[in-house]
């Protein structure tokens, strides 16, 4: 990771607010995402979690108020897995829309025997089932170098062993001098400062 | 490991498009059978008279052409914005307007490269003249592509909505008239032995224009349906 993300914030959001369908989901909300912060943001169905990661990324960009600042690089894992079922898992992640970098062969093999998907790079994802797809998805942690990951429901269709290696790399990432922002129902089993970013008050330790 | 550099990535996912599109051949194969079945049932509508049917030949093949690309500018991007890729696409750090070239270069190999290599056969069916043939060809050749960046915009300002079918037609269908006028003049203009070069070069300019102004919108247009 960059030496210059110490020193300053990979993300910055500035006095945030949304209302949707007549009701308020955040208001005023303002924190920084420093290097080595784990963050969970909380909240029940329907508080606004995606809505606010979808301010935060970009993908919003129209309807609230307040303004994000994005000084570094983000890795973005949404909800839908990205992974074209007509294509094979090592072409999907070789050809992937974010553009991100351009992987060797034998890196992409690698980031996908960590999700647990050695043997099955070149069989049509199709033939793969839903906790495959994203698991396809989610070995561009592995090969990703952005300092910042933003990611929404990572556990979600993954096995318990899915979920065990996916904290090691979460906390990897963290301790390597990246920060992680995530939603999820499930409580994080780390041994790592986990940060709560409430809707309604910001970022608690 | 380093980011690739735009024309990589450009010629990248122009990769990812065609290998989509050659492991799905129906949709490939789609519009040329469209195009073969309207073609079939002209002569059984108008009458089998050669003379008739060769005076036809020019208008009859732009308006399929155009039909034929309207069916399928729709998909461009609706299973992109299904499974997430586009969010991805609309993230990267690549710009926009040469990534959204990429997807048009694609859907116009697929469609009109493909359509304006096998126009000859179509207008033998009609009984175009053999010496207007050269001049469908090239005419569909670059009105085609000017049809691509024109539906790419309605394709993605409708991405969003789940039957957005009907409505790109009314969006883009205005779009296309200046193509089909030119277009078949073109052809006609060959059949009666005038120059078709004034026509073709006035398709060639729209599709620089098209070119540069195309792509704006379709970014535009991609963003405000990710956003809704």
């Amino acid at each position: 990771m960059t030496d210059t993300a110490h020193s300053s914030p990979l993300l910055v959001a500035d006095s945030l607010s949304l209302t949707r369908g007549g009701r308020e989901l955040f208001r005023d909300l303002s924190f920084e995402i420093n290097a080595g912060q784990l963050v969970q943001l909380e909240g029940s169905n329907g508080a606004g979690k995606t809505s606010l990661i979808r301010i935060l990324v970009g993908l919003s960009r129209y309807g609230f108020d307040g303004t994000v600042t994005r000084p570094a690089p983000i890795l973005y894992l949404g909800h839908l897995p990205g992974v074209k079922a007509m294509l094979s898992p090592r072409e999907n992640l070789a050809w992937h829309a974010s553009g991100e970098g351009t992987y060797s062969d034998t890196a992409i093999e690698q980031a996908l025997q960590q999700v647990g998907l050695y043997g099955y790079e070149d069989v049509p994802s199709h033939a793969l089932s839903a906790g495959q797809h994203r698991r396809v998805n989610l070995a561009r942690l592995y090969l990703s170098s952005c300092p910042l990951w933003v990611l929404d429901e990572p556990f979600a269709a993954i096995d318990k062993s899915g979920v065990s290696a996916l904290e090691a790399q979460l906390l990897q990432h963290v301790s390597c001098g990246g920060a992680v922002v995530m939603t999820s129902h499930q409580a994080l089993q780390v041994d790592y400062t986990l940060e709560k970013l409430r809707l309604d008050g910001g970022i608690v330790s | 490991m380093s980011a690739p550099g735009s024309l990589q990535f450009c010629r990248r996912l122009l990769r990812r498009q065609l290998t989509l599109a050659v492991r799905r051949p129906v949709e490939i194969g789609n519009p040329l059978l469209f195009f073969t079945m309207v073609v079939a049932l002209f002569p059984l509508g108008l009458g089998p008279a050669p003379d008739k049917l060769a005076d036809f030949a020019p208008g009859i093949l732009w308006i399929i052409a155009l039909l034929s690309n309207l069916l399928t500018s729709d998909a461009v991007f609706r299973s992109d914005f299904e499974d997430g890729s586009l969010e991805q696409l609309l993230l990267s750090p690549q710009p926009l307007y040469l990534t959204v070239l990429a997807y048009i270069g694609a859907h116009w190999l697929i469609t009109g490269l493909l359509l304006a290599l096998i126009c000859p056969v179509f207008a033998l069916m009609l009984n175009l003249p053999a010496s207007a043939i050269a001049t469908l060809a090239l005419s569909l050749l670059l009105g085609t592509a000017l049809l691509s960046l024109l539906g790419c915009i309605g394709a993605a300002l409708t991405v969003g909505l789940k039957r957005g079918g009907m409505l790109i037609s009314l969006l883009i269908l205005p779009l296309y008239m200046p193509v089909l006028i030119f277009g078949s003049a073109a052809v006609k203009g060959a059949v009666v032995g005038s120059p078709a070069g004034p026509y073709l070069a006035i398709i060639g300019a729209m599709v620089c224009l098209a070119i540069a102004l195309a792509p704006l919108a379709i970014a535009a247009g991609l963003r405000i349906s990710v956003d809704a």
